[in-house]
């Protein structure tokens, strides 16, 4: 591969950046059991962001994977899964906020640990959000990849550890430029009481739209988003 | 957690505020912190999307991620507290007959419509353009407001392989569900005009709100 931006986040690191149109992120898990809290948003017309009861309801699913496209909530594709070795991505868990990492994980606070203080996912993805003037109202429901929860007849959660082994990767194709606001950040429902937040690797490439062919003729809903993407740069 | 049916009390003659709500029409109103709110399927198998906001800083409003971990479950029903996007109590359910709630399935809009039926049903009604109209009208909410919803008397399954279905709905006339606010809240709410799926029996019907002190 050719890779135009090769870039690593640090276990409790917070990054974002604009995947243009025919663009492709590779996110890999480098030591296994990593979690990474994602938002969308388009980045041209920022009103438009990444809608999870959309993406689940227009292809009839509750876990995420390759052959899955990731809508706004304006009916077009913000990215495609285009490849996945991990299998699951979870849109059912969030993001933890301050309150929540204080009562699992105790104080680590950055007077003591530096730069290993304890971060949680709802501030990453606050600071990363106004970072492009967006705020509290753009974090919606976030999408969490690398995890897996599963949901019980009776409805109860449970989430599934080891999920992702070092080495397994995600890619998201933008058929549309695309503004990714991510963390790298322990799942809410993860058991583990040690804050301990796995490093991911981004990897940014230009890609064929043959990749996403795969997306976009999944289902017949997603021929549709696809459409209606296009149309958004007549 | 199991479904739970719970029974009110209350008497609707009792009620400092009571109306119907036509299908397919937007309601937004204020509910005040120690006020009960009833929603009743007045005839059966009627998706009600509703969303809440605080009455003080309307940028805190329903998380429906925060709720379901809070509570382990995927369905609202008795017990259940909806939380806020910063980490608040907002309402508890207080009494439920139906017995399961969605909050994966989200609102109808013309944009989704296209893409799950046909490109030609962008101009029927949906909800999100219901939130918009009750939105700009009250001037208090914008679009960039209006996240993932309760779908209040929706059926939405997930089974153990990560499969989502829209099923008909397990709700009949005179099933409600109540919610005791535990701050002042803004209730936004579409009578979803879905005709496209089974979520209204592919017959919307009225709602009847009801608030208590």
């Amino acid at each position: 591969m050719d890779w135009l931006l090769e870039e690593t986040v640090p276990g409790g690191g917070h990054a974002s950046l604009i995947v243009k149109r025919g663009q492709c992120l590779r996110l890999t898990d480098l030591r296994g059991g990593a979690n990474v809290s994602l938002m969308l948003v388009n980045a041209t017309e920022k009103s438009e962001r990444l809608s999870l009861a959309d993406t689940l309801k227009c292809q009839h699913t509750a876990k995420l994977t390759a052959g899955h496209c990731l809508y706004s909530d304006m009916g077009r594709v913000l990215a495609a899964i285009v490849a996945d070795t991990c299998g699951w991505h979870d849109a059912i868990g969030g993001v933890s906020n301050a309150d929540e990492v204080n009562s699992k994980y105790g104080v680590g606070r950055y007077q003591e640990l530096r730069n290993a203080f304890y971060r949680n996912g709802t501030d990453n993805l606050l600071v990363e959000l106004g970072k492009w003037g967006l705020s509290i109202s753009d974090l919606l429901m976030t999408l969490n990849l690398f995890s897996r929860v599963d949901v019980t007849g009776e409805g109860a959660l449970n989430f599934v550890s080891g999920n992702s082994k070092g080495g397994d990767y995600v890619e998201l194709y933008a058929p549309m430029n695309t503004l990714v606001v991510l963390t790298a950040i322990q799942h809410p429902l993860d058991p583990n009481s040690d804050y301990a937040p796995k490093p991911v690797k981004l990897s940014l490439t230009q890609a064929d739209r043959q990749v996403a062919e795969l997306c976009r003729t999944s289902c017949e809903e997603n021929v549709r988003g696809f459409i209606n993407t296009d149309r958004f740069f007549l | 957690m199991t479904t739970t049916l719970n029974h009110s009390d209350k008497l609707a003659e009792h009620a400092v505020f009571r109306e119907t709500l036509a299908a397919g029409e937007p309601w937004l109103h204020e509910v005040k912190a120690g006020q009960t709110l009833r929603i009743l399927d007045l005839e059966g198998n009627q998706a009600v999307d509703t969303l809440f906001y605080s009455l003080a800083d309307p940028r805190e409003r329903f998380d429906p991620q925060r709720t379901l971990r809070r509570q382990n479950s995927l369905y609202l029903t008795t017990g259940t507290v909806l939380y806020s996007n910063l980490g608040n109590p907002m309402l508890t359910i207080v009494a439920d007959t139906c017995g399961r709630h969605d909050v994966l399935g989200g609102a109808c809009a013309q944009e989704s419509n296209t893409v799950r039926y046909a490109l030609e049903k962008r101009y029927m009604h949906s909800c999100r353009d219901n939130y918009l109209r009750a939105c700009a009208h009250d001037g208090r909410l914008s679009k960039q407001d209006i996240g993932a919803n309760i779908n209040f008397f929706m059926n939405v399954p997930v089974t153990s392989d990560g499969g989502l279905s829209f099923e008909d709905g397990i709700s009949a006339p005179g099933k409600y569900v109540e919610l005791r606010a535990a701050m002042d809240v803004i209730v936004l709410i579409s009578n979803c005009p879905q005709l496209n799926n089974p979520c209204n029996a592919y017959n919307p019907t009225p709602a009847e709100l009801l608030i208590w002190n």
